[in-house]
């Protein structure tokens, strides 16, 4: 598994500035990022080679903040590959709560971020799959290394 | 054109000989039956036969809105609850209402001041009175009720609400008098223009209107649209409800009924007690009340009064409009607010030191209630779905407690300011 920093901000200029300014302040690289909006505020989440001290620098900047477990899939990037992947977790009664992509590694490589309401089941599942290889932390660090 | 015309115009030698029997008789009651006071008059050594008139009322000590919380529920009543007939309740700071009780003899009384505010407004026994105040533990409708009745008019108790309904019976059974808050006033006439009614269609001559704080351009507003002459009324449930005071047609302040509710300015800090004309916090004696006499009762209302004649004839001193509180207990849409009854909710949901601000604003006609809470890291989730239901458990929560809805809206931490470590917990945007 990877850890993912969810971030609240108000619907308002600059705040996703903040954070993104606070994370390169720090030097802290963003490897993928998604925003799930509401008319008032939003969750900014993102995917980072080094979680424990964005967690840190941002709760110090007075952010609301939290680390939270996900699903790092390593997939192929061809046709239907997600498709595959994503089958398993469904045919095991596995639901998606939200999914989003990192930009390809390289050629032949995608990473998609899922987060799933039994993670557990889910890792269990997913172990040894054919279609995907799970990811943990390690593997993100090094993406560009 | 006057209810009880020896009463509202009578001398003011005959009014204050009236006032200092009635106040004589209170003070007699509330010492022998309410050991609240007994204690308080033992401890500064007074006792009522030491008193020797109404002048006299700055010795005696003040009754607050925590009184009437530390004696819950019945601790200040005077009677047995064997002659009480009617209780009423309004919202207090943390759940627990305040209660009133009402003998029979109040509930007379009551309709009496009603009678007398309606006619002042126009009102007759030929009117037809729809009052849209709301009915049950709110004062405001079966105050008004027992008034337009007692009068003899025809009342309609539609109580508050239901905007089409109100029309409706509005045209086809000619109401002539309209009595709700001005801010409904407002919504309505806004209704009317919608359906596409003019107010020459409809019957109504006048109306009374109260309950929360309005402006003179607010009467402006509901006398054009609605084409009434539009009147103000003050009231409180813990001295009575509506029909304290109340507007003639001279539309000069509120001619407090003098007979029942004894008025005093005293400035809110030192409580000395101030002149005619100084703005200061009203204080009310209830001297005819049996069930729940008050004395030097405290509204946190800040206003002044004044005694000049009135050009009605009426000879009781007038009220102004209120013009703030002395507290920071917020009306919106009548209804008492406090911060930190919000501040109770958060704490309940397992805040530790919830930080929040009351947004209020109007609207078009109707007052708004923005509630803003900082996202802690503890109430913060990763998932929409989450803090979507965490908003809507505090409105609900909210609502429960103060029977008015809200928008409650998230905030990023440390975004309300603060003022010397404290933050400033209403933002009133409204505009009277």
């Amino acid at each position: 598994m990877i850890s993912q920093v969810s971030v609240f901000l108000e619907n308002k200029p600059g705040r996703l500035e903040k954070v993104l300014e606070i994370l390169n302040d720090n030097e802290i690289s963003l490897r993928s990022i998604s925003v799930a909006e509401t008319s008032d505020y939003g969750i900014f989440r993102l995917i980072l080679d080094r979680p424990k001290d964005a967690v840190e620098k941002l709760k110090e900047a007075g952010f609301a903040v939290k680390e939270t477990d996900v699903l790092g899939l390593e997939i192929d990037d061809t046709k239907g590959s997600m498709l595959n992947a994503i089958k398993e977790l469904a045919s095991n009664q596995i639901s998606i709560e939200y999914t989003y992509a990192c930009l390809p590694i390289n050629n032949d490589k995608v990473i998609i971020i899922v987060r799933v309401d039994n993670m557990e089941k889910a890792k269990e599942v997913l172990k040894d799959s054919k279609n995907c290889r799970l990811l943990d932390c390690d593997d993100i660090c090094f993406i560009d290394k | 054109m006057y209810w009880n015309e020896r009463i509202e115009r009578i001398s003011r030698e005959e009014l204050t000989e009236i006032q200092n029997n009635r106040f004589s008789k209170m003070l007699r009651r509330i010492y022998h039956n309410v050991p609240f006071y007994r204690n308080k008059f033992q401890e500064l050594d007074i006792y009522p036969e030491d008193i020797r008139g109404i002048e006299d009322i700055s010795k005696l000590p003040f009754t607050t809105k925590q009184d009437l919380r530390d004696n819950y529920p019945y601790g200040l009543f005077a009677t047995d609850l064997s002659q009480i007939v009617r209780l009423h309740a309004s919202s207090g700071t943390t759940g627990k209402p305040i209660v009133v009780g009402y003998t029979r003899e109040d509930l007379n009384n009551w309709a009496e001041v009603c009678a007398r505010s309606i006619v002042a407004a126009g009102g007759s026994s030929n009117s037809v009175i729809q009052i849209a105040y709301g009915y049950g533990l709110f004062t405001g409708g079966l105050g008004l009720h027992y008034g337009a009745e007692r009068l003899g008019a025809s009342t309609i108790p539609i109580s508050s609400g239901n905007t089409d309904r109100q029309i409706m019976l509005m045209k086809d059974f000619h109401t002539t008098f309209l009595a709700c808050t001005p801010s409904y006033a407002l919504f309505l006439a806004d209704a009317l223009k919608d359906q596409g009614i003019s107010p020459e269609e409809l019957d109504l001559k006048s109306g009374i209107f109260g309950a929360e704080p309005w402006s003179e351009n607010m009467r402006k507003e509901i006398e054009k649209k609605l084409n009434i002459s539009a009147h103000n009324i003050y009231g409180l449930s813990e001295i009575c409800g509506p029909g304290v005071a109340s507007e003639c047609s001279c539309k000069n302040g509120m001619h407090i009924w003098e007979d029942h509710f004894y008025p005093e300015i005293v400035d809110p800090v030192s409580l000395e007690p101030l002149p005619y004309g100084s703005l200061g916090e009203l204080v009310f004696t209830s001297i005819t009340k049996e069930g729940i006499p008050l004395l030097r009762y405290r509204t946190r209302d800040l206003t002044a009064l004044h005694n000049e004649l009135c050009e009605c004839g009426r000879t009781h001193v007038r009220m102004e409009r209120v013009m703030g509180r002395s507290d920071d207990m917020i009306i919106i849409r009548g209804v008492n607010v406090f911060p930190s009854q919000i501040e109770d909710v958060l704490l309940q949901i397992g805040e530790l030191e919830p930080h929040y601000q009351l947004v209020v604003t109007r609207e078009g006609t109707l007052d708004c209630l923005e509630v803003q809470v900082e996202v802690t890291d503890n109430l913060f989730s990763d998932k929409i779905k989450n803090l979507e239901s965490l908003a809507n458990m505090i409105r609900q929560r909210l609502s429960s407690v103060l029977q008015i809805s809200s928008k409650v809206t998230l905030v990023e931490p440390r975004s309300i300011p603060r003022s010397e470590g404290k933050a400033k917990r209403v933002i009133d945007k409204r505009n009277y």
